[in-house]
């Protein structure tokens, strides 16, 4: 009764505290928003206007007509005819083209084998984004009127053989913004009172060291999950990202998630002696944790020691998590064990927490 | 050293022994004993890092002490520290309270962490307004009032839980004198209702108004009783040196053997020398006179807190000089 009259006077005051500090307030919308906006739109922006070159070597009706159909798209800009496919290629190379098409003589001979493909498309796989729209249009002249025949287009991209879908950036950037604020915010809000003052008054009264940990906590766990709902709603409005699992287990993924990272932020703050130290140690924890983590590069293209690493950072796990929530539409009890493997980071950090923070100046 | 009277143990609100504090290399207290009685205003009295501070903190728990003992309102520090909380109240040197919350948001606040209960809120916060005389700054944020407003706070809000001692480190280093005055009275009437006040200070008009002080110095005890008896417990003669020159009067004084320290106040000398010389005025004004410098008057006086502060520190000085 009385811890729960202490705690519940912390979180008010916690409250209170961050409604009248303005920037951390404009954080807590600013960050999730500007960084959907900002990876949303470089990743799914709907890529047009691509500069292509075409060699048509078949010259034909229907090599032509193709050809219409990929320019009708938009997605490609028809500025250079090549002779051939070296032409092509010099074309890629000094930049001026990020596609190639390619029709080879026999076009028409080829559409009747469904061995073979009939036509090339030459990707510049540095870019992503362009490997995602060349995707996009070579699965649609699959849905041609040879519908009944094996892909009639052939894709080589260039460069970067690994391809991966745009889609996946959203929900992993959950992950990314409650990284980032989340564990910011504890560090910071402890390590200022420390600064200021006032934890030297606060160890003196009788709050428990645990009840300071749970109050300071709380009033973020609601913030994260006023985050987590922002980037939803802006993900699923603005760039059609699919919510093929429940809506109740994204919240519970992203409680665990928060809950990991705010309890990583107490660790921070019973470590760093001023705020800016918290900023530090939170960048530290943050930039391993959005290159490893399967967020920017393939988890199974890492070598091992990385991997290792990935997997003591909660970040990982969320991220397969939310993927395979929102993407896949995976159950909870498909994913148990990284649920698991979150809440045991959750343990292993709060505990290290309390025990660090021992109510003394020493 | 001097120490005070032995007092029952139920007298004293605090007891410590051998209180020793190591920062690495420094030591920030050393050796110190300590008895303060209950009910009394009990007063630290030391120059800036003679560990007036660390020793507060130790003896509430914050800090553990390398060596020694300390028993608070009878319990064992810092083993049973928690159950000290609900017992003291600490006013820090810094002000520590939360410069974005109102007063009266910070005044519930620190009530519901001592939770007191429900009941005592309607009472005790109004009476702690008005005896602190905050209730026309209610509503506005901590960080926005001057020094003696946010020290009434401070002092409101580490007493509302009616704490049986209360520790005030420096108390009123940012308070304007008048402010200062009408924070002792508040003090005064806390030792009136049976509250045990442990007060660091380097302000000596401060430190009179204790019923017994200990003087620091480099964190050791160099002096502990009430004020009157530490002037009488001086080892030095305090004489008092009118002069036309001080200044030449002075530098002759700081040359006699017999001489422990001049201070000019105006066109006064204070001036200590050895408590065995006999007939210490006037042999002081006579080898003055015989020197050919202007004399009005020399005449002993009794010590000011002030002489006995800088001769319990001088003569540890002296002897830290000869040691070296």
């Amino acid at each position: 009764m009385n811890s729960l009259q202490r705690i519940f006077a912390i979180i008010v005051k916690e409250l209170r505290q961050l409604s009248r500090d303005r920037l951390t307030f404009g954080m807590i919308i600013g960050i999730p928003t500007l960084q959907l906006l900002l990876f949303g739109y470089a990743i799914n922006m709907d890529v047009r206007h691509l500069s292509a070159g075409v060699a048509d070597l078949s010259n034909t009706a229907a090599s032509r007509q193709v050809i219409q159909d990929m320019a009708q798209t938009q997605v490609i800009d028809i500025n250079y005819q090549a002779a051939d496919v070296f032409e092509l290629e010099t074309l890629m190379r000094q930049g001026k083209i990020v596609v190639g098409v390619y029709i080879p003589a026999d076009y028409e001979r080829r559409l009747q084998q469904p061995e073979r493909s009939a036509i090339q498309l030459l990707v510049d796989g540095s870019d992503t984004v362009v490997q995602g729209a060349a995707a996009s249009i070579a699965r649609s002249a699959r849905t041609s009127p040879f519908t009944d025949r094996p892909p009639e287009m052939e894709m080589r991209t260039y460069y970067n053989p690994e391809r991966r879908s745009p889609v996946n950036t959203v929900p992993g950037l959950i992950g990314v913004i409650l990284t980032m604020t989340m564990t910011l915010f504890t560090a910071v809000a402890i390590v200022r009172e420390r600064e200021r003052g006032n934890l030297e008054l606060l160890i003196t009264t009788p709050v428990r060291s645990a009840e300071l940990m749970l109050a300071k906590i709380l009033p973020y766990v609601f913030i994260g999950l006023i985050q987590v709902s922002l980037v939803l709603v802006l993900g699923v409005l603005l760039f059609k990202v699919p919510l093929r699992g429940a809506l109740i287990d994204v919240y519970w993924v992203s409680l665990a998630f928060i809950i990991a990272n705010l309890a990583m932020g107490l660790v921070v703050s019973t470590i760093a002696q001023t705020q800016f130290q918290a900023m530090q140690m939170t960048f530290f924890f943050l930039l391993p944790s959005i290159l490893l983590s399967g967020f920017m590069f393939p988890f199974d293209g890492m070598p091992k020691a990385a991997q290792w690493i990935a997997e003591i950072l909660p970040m990982t796990h969320f991220m397969r998590l939310i993927r395979g929530v929102v993407l896949r539409g995976a159950s909870l009890s498909e994913l148990s064990n990284e649920m698991a493997i979150l809440w045991g980071f959750i343990a292993v950090a709060m505990t290290i927490a309390v025990l660090r923070f021992n109510k003394r100046l020493d | 050293m001097t120490t005070v009277p032995e007092a029952g143990h139920s007298e004293l609100a605090i007891r410590a022994r051998g209180l020793t504090k190591d920062f690495g290399h420094v030591v920030a207290v050393n050796n110190l004993d300590l008895d303060v009685p209950r009910s009394r205003i009990y007063g630290f009295l030391g120059p800036n890092g003679s560990g007036k501070s660390t020793s507060i903190r130790m003896l509430c728990g914050l800090l553990t002490p390398t060596r020694g003992d300390i028993e608070v309102l009878g319990l064992e520090i810092p083993k049973q520290a928690e159950a000290l909380r609900r017992k003291v109240g600490y006013m820090t040197q810094k002000f520590s309270l939360f410069e974005d919350l109102t007063i009266s948001e910070n005044l519930n606040f620190m009530a519901n962490i001592y939770t007191l209960p429900r009941a005592l809120f309607k009472t005790r916060i109004p009476e702690s307004i008005e005896r602190y005389e905050l209730g026309r700054l209610l509503k506005q944020r901590a960080g926005t009032l001057s020094g003696g407003q946010k020290q009434r706070l401070a002092l409101a809000a580490a007493t509302l839980h009616q704490p049986e001692l209360l520790f005030l480190d420096e108390p009123t280093s940012a308070v304007d004198p008048e402010n200062r005055r009408a924070f002792w009275e508040g003090l005064f009437d806390l030792v009136d209702e049976g509250t045990t006040i442990l007060v660091s200070t380097h302000y000596m008009d401060e430190a009179e108004r204790c019923h017994s002080l200990a003087i620091l110095d480099l964190g050791a005890l160099v002096a502990a009783g009430s004020p009157d008896e530490l002037s009488d417990r001086i080892d030095v003669t305090v004489l008092v040196v009118e002069s036309p020159e001080p200044r030449k009067v002075s530098r002759f004084l700081d040359q006699q053997a017999f001489v422990h320290s001049t201070a000019q106040i105006g066109n006064t000398l204070r001036v200590m020398v050895d408590l065995d010389l006999p007939e210490p005025a006037g042999h002081t004004a006579r080898i003055t006179s015989e020197a050919g410098l202007p004399l009005d008057s020399c005449a002993k006086v009794r010590p000011s807190l002030e002489d006995v502060f800088v001769a319990a520190t001088q003569s540890r000085k002296a002897a830290r000089d000869q040691s070296a």
